[in-house]
């Protein structure tokens, strides 16, 4: 195998803004999957650094025993708003960022499926996290104080305490109406990622050639558009039973509160593989370029992401074993976990084996997706202790468990991230991150977050739960939460060098060629940023890994640097952010109790729907 | 387990078991069947945990230095996969899975909450944010500290008044949902005297922090004394004693709404307070039950627990109330 023995020439820079339109109106207005990608990057960057800043008040609390930082009241709120940011505007949209971006470029394609469909699910994503952190300050207009009515029920929402009973203000109900939001924008991506990765692939490009990024992004995406209807449903029966006094969820009414617990469940497990798979997929990536080698087992790599897809479906009760289901339904849903760690463990050796024999560069993005696996190594050998039951009875809702899933979010999916903005930071940008600050990045952010999670598992396994504001000195751990909250600040550390390195390579940063890496796939034949169209002529794909050459084939040719024929390209739409705009007026409906404000929301979704289905095609 | 060895048990662990020790609420130091049972499933589990860790990262390790990248370096050979190599190391972990999934069926079983017919029948009702107790058999109603006898089976029936709960005593056994409308069982043996404190662990609302509890394992004579105490009413208040005072203010105040005090009360929205005083800790576990801190607790509860029912007299009680009702509520033993 060869490749390109030095990184092509860069373009010139002077050739590549100039077909882009500028001003505020045309990123408004923008239906390019590549803006639309950067759209989400910064917004979703913004909720991270939010959850984080939630993230440490949580640890300066827990610093040591009786904290007095924060109340018990804010708190709650803050751990409840820390979860649901990280999941779900931080997390996912960080993901979408890449899918945005990269997918379209990876399948030789000049834009998703459906461009304003994806442009209403960014606009609908940043108004639905506007929404739900709104809620830390529109206390006053509720009769409480600042600080008062963000939620409060935890991120999984447990009934009946989030019954109107239990929790009577407008809390809870922002949390409902902020997810229910967001479900409408992963439901519209989703079927827009479907249709595109399978029908707008370029010539050549079978499901078995497809990049194992663009391939997690379709398994997960399949998992969103199955697992969103779920918790939308879930959530409609919460809102009923606050709002119109149904009993959906009423023990006194002889419902079960347990059946919220496992709707909920059945959305929250298929979640984490929305959350885990596209770290994978960017690993996968990662390490083939890096190695210069192909990714050991891409079949069985893709397979066990499809199988792991479909086996996550059915463990969810894994995270009720304590609700009491019976031996019977433990023993099911403890053999289904454990066999799901089976494919998992297929992916972290055939990782291990692309690395062995490569020849290792050990760039950022490489150190992230090593991480990625040595972190995740842990986060999945816990994830065993507490697939069997009894054991779980003692670490369910301890920090045993904190320690898990921040060994599985944290090690691995935000591993994974930065892993993938390194890796294709100069294709989105131009700029080339700066590789010593990189390094510092890592370190410290894996030196910190190993210090913030490792000791949760004694604390854990000595006895202290979760989601408690106050812990006494009696219990022993103390010193193992100020361990754990410096470890917190330290990432809070490495977030700031990360935030530096990417404000000061936006001016500063080495010009990024077409190719910086020796990519083998088709993102890497197009310039950085690419061109409003992608690629100059749409590209036949030779095989799995197209721009090197194998013993099958010869590397790919790169399109041509200017287009032989003029590319038309769609103007932008007004329509998608209109309609968008519609769905929070909605939201305050309820919360308001005012019915002009549904039917003005309702109105305006459908004046925006009804423009853009009539949008002349050539703008 | 055999009596015999159960005893030589009890009596080792009675010498090592200081009320509390320097981890109280560790799930590491079982004292009863149940937590024995799932302290040895979780200890076969660590280790092979540890060694599948201890393989690997070092695999890892080794790869990431052997393989670095060095100048000159030539090109790596192209391996696209290796069938035997994948089939290997997907049988290995559903090996050492099987390991796992017996012993862990096997404890499921054995811990799913069956009692035998003579054992100690104890009913939890979780509230926000405390736990009540009630033993049908014995007749006895009693808050947030539990006695059972050592070497006794005992059967704890789970449930809740309000929100779910989740009951949890680390060094006796795994910890259950109280869930409203339905009832879940536990069975134990403690096998050792002692205090064992634990707490709510499932998300109560604001004070689910502040939900702690004990279970005190009494040895047989000393459970004995403990019901014949709580089955009889609270001993009387010397006539004119500050008590006597405490109990008057009492009977004509709103505590009678929600706490009971047989003879005087039955209010039931908050704990029984028959025999409050011969408790080691108040305010479900949170302070010693000691005159400042009930003083504290009765003028203003909610600054001692955000979110408590028990919410401020209008108007404000005054100092010499307080003290009057501290020394009832310390009368009643």
């Amino acid at each position: 195998m060869s490749h390109p023995a030095a990184p092509a020439a860069p373009a010139a820079p002077a050739a590549r803004h100039s077909d882009q339109p500028r001003g505020l109106a045309s990123w408004l207005t923008t239906t390019d999957h590549k803006r639309i990608g950067l759209l989400y990057f910064w917004t979703a960057l913004s909720f991270f650094l939010v959850g984080g800043l939630e993230a440490l008040l949580i640890r300066l609390q827990l610093a040591q025993p009786d904290g007095r930082i924060v109340s018990a009241e804010t708190y709650n709120q803050l751990f409840t708003m820390h979860g649901t940011t990280m999941v779900f505007l931080a997390l996912m949209p960080l993901s979408a960022s890449f899918f945005n971006y990269i997918v379209p470029l990876q399948i030789g394609a000049r834009d998703v499926a459906f461009p304003r469909l994806n442009a209403f699910s960014y606009w609908v994503f940043l108004l639905g996290g506007v929404f739900l952190n709104a809620s830390w300050f529109v206390g006053p207009l509720f009769h409480a104080g600042r600080l008062n009515v963000a939620p409060d029920g935890g991120w999984f929402g447990y009934v009946n305490l989030t019954e109107r009973q239990f929790s009577p203000g407008p809390n809870i109900d922002f949390w409902v109406l902020g997810l229910q939001i967001l479900g409408i924008s992963s439901l519209a991506a989703g079927f827009n990622f479907i249709v595109t990765i399978l029908n707008m692939r370029a010539p050549g490009l079978k499901m078995m050639r497809l990049p194992v990024f663009s391939w997690m992004t379709l398994v997960t995406q399949f998992l969103v558009i199955t697992a969103f209807p779920v918790i939308t449903v879930a959530l409609v029966f919460l809102l009923f039973d606050r709002f119109f006094g149904t009993h959906f969820y009423l023990p006194e009414a002889g419902a079960s509160p347990v059946l919220w617990q496992h709707l909920f469940w059945l959305f929250g497990h298929p979640e984490v593989y929305i959350l885990i798979l596209p770290a994978m997929g960017i690993v996968s990536e990662v390490l083939p370029t890096f190695t210069r080698k192909p990714l050991f087992g891409y079949t069985v790599v893709v397979y066990s992401g499809v199988l792991i897809g479909f086996m996550g479906w059915g463990v969810w009760s894994h995270h009720m074993f304590s609700v009491g289901l019976g031996p019977i339904a433990d023993s099911v849903f403890s053999a289904t976990t454990m066999l799901i760690a089976v494919p998992t463990g297929v992916k972290i050796f055939n990782w291990i084996a692309t690395l062995w024999g490569g020849d290792i560069r050990g760039t950022t993005a490489l150190h992230f997706a090593v991480g990625f696996i040595a972190m995740f190594i842990i986060g999945g050998l816990s994830g065993v202790s507490h697939a069997s039951p009894p054991a779980d009875l003692q670490q369910t809702d301890t920090y045993y468990v904190v320690a898990h899933i921040h060994y599985v979010l944290f090690g691995g999916t935000i591993f994974g991230l930065f892993a993938g903005m390194y890796y294709w930071w100069p294709k989105m940008t131009g700029r080339l991150l700066n590789e010593p600050l990189g390094k510092l990045h890592f370190w410290l952010t894996f030196i910190g977050m190993n210090l913030a999670f490792f000791p949760m598992h004694f604390i854990g396994l000595l006895g202290m739960p979760r989601r408690i504001y106050t812990y006494s000195a009696d219990l022993g751990v103390a010193g193992l939460n100020l361990a754990s909250t410096i470890g917190a600040l330290l990432i809070g550390v490495s977030v700031l060098v990360f935030l530096w390195n990417i404000l000061r390579t936006r001016r500063h940063g080495a010009i990024a060629p077409n190719d910086p890496w020796g990519g083998a796939t088709l993102e890497w034949s197009i310039p950085s940023p690419p061109p409003v169209y992608n690629f100059s002529v749409i590209p036949t794909v030779v095989g799995r890994l197209t721009r090197w050459k194998t013993e099958f084939h010869e590397p790919m040719r790169d399109p041509p640097a200017v287009p032989p024929a003029p590319i038309h390209v769609p103007g932008g739409s007004w329509w998608p952010i209109v309609a968008a705009l519609g769905l929070p007026v909605l939201a305050l409906a309820p919360l308001a109790h005012a019915l002009w404000l549904a039917l003005l929301g309702a109105a305006i979704v459908l004046f925006g729907v009804y423009r853009w289905a009539f949008e002349p095609f050539e703008v | 387990m055999p009596p015999r060895q159960g005893l030589r048990l009890i009596s080792i662990t009675l010498a090592l078991s200081a009320c509390g020790g320097p981890f109280p609420q560790s799930t590491l130091h079982p004292r009863s069947d149940f937590a024995v049972g799932i302290d040895r499933l979780f200890t076969g589990i660590f280790w092979w945990a540890l060694a599948v860790f201890l393989l690997v990262e070092t695999v890892l390790l080794i790869t990431i230095i052997r393989f670095r990248h060095r100048e000159g370096t030539p090109a790596p050979r192209a391996t696209h996969g290796h069938t035997v190599m994948e089939i290997a190391w997907t049988l290995a972990p559903a090996v050492i899975l099987v390991f796992v999934a017996v012993p862990t069926v096997r404890t499921i079983f054995a811990t799913a909450g069956e009692a035998p017919a003579d054992a100690l029948q104890v009913d939890v009702i979780g509230h926000q944010w405390w736990w009540e107790y009630k033993y049908p058999e014995l007749g006895i109603v009693t808050a947030n500290e539990m006695h059972v006898p050592v070497g006794k089976p005992v059967r704890v029936s789970i449930t809740s008044a309000d929100v779910i709960h989740a009951f949890w005593a680390p060094a006796l056994g795994g910890k259950r949902d109280a869930i409203p409308g339905q009832i879940n069982r536990i069975a134990f043996r403690a096998d050792s005297v002692g205090d064992y404190s634990g707490q709510c662990a499932e998300f109560c609302g604001a004070s689910h922090a502040n939900m702690r509890l004990r279970v005190l394992v009494d040895s047989g004579p000393a459970f004995r004394a403990w019901v014949e105490r709580e089955r009889g009413g609270p001993a009387p208040q010397a006539a004119g004693s500050l008590a006597e005072q405490g109990r008057q203010l009492f009977a004509r105040s709103a505590c009678i709404a929600c706490h009971t005090v047989a003879g005087v009360s039955r209010g039931a929205i908050g704990p029984s307070l028959t025999h409050v005083g011969g408790r080691t800790t108040i305010a479900a576990g949170l302070f010693p039950n000691d005159s400042s801190h009930l003083a504290r607790w009765i003028a203003n509860a909610p600054a001692l627990k955000p979110g408590s029912l028990m919410t401020r007299m209008a108007p404000p009680l005054t100092d010499a109330d307080v003290a009057t009702l501290v020394a009832y509520v310390q009368s009643l033993k």
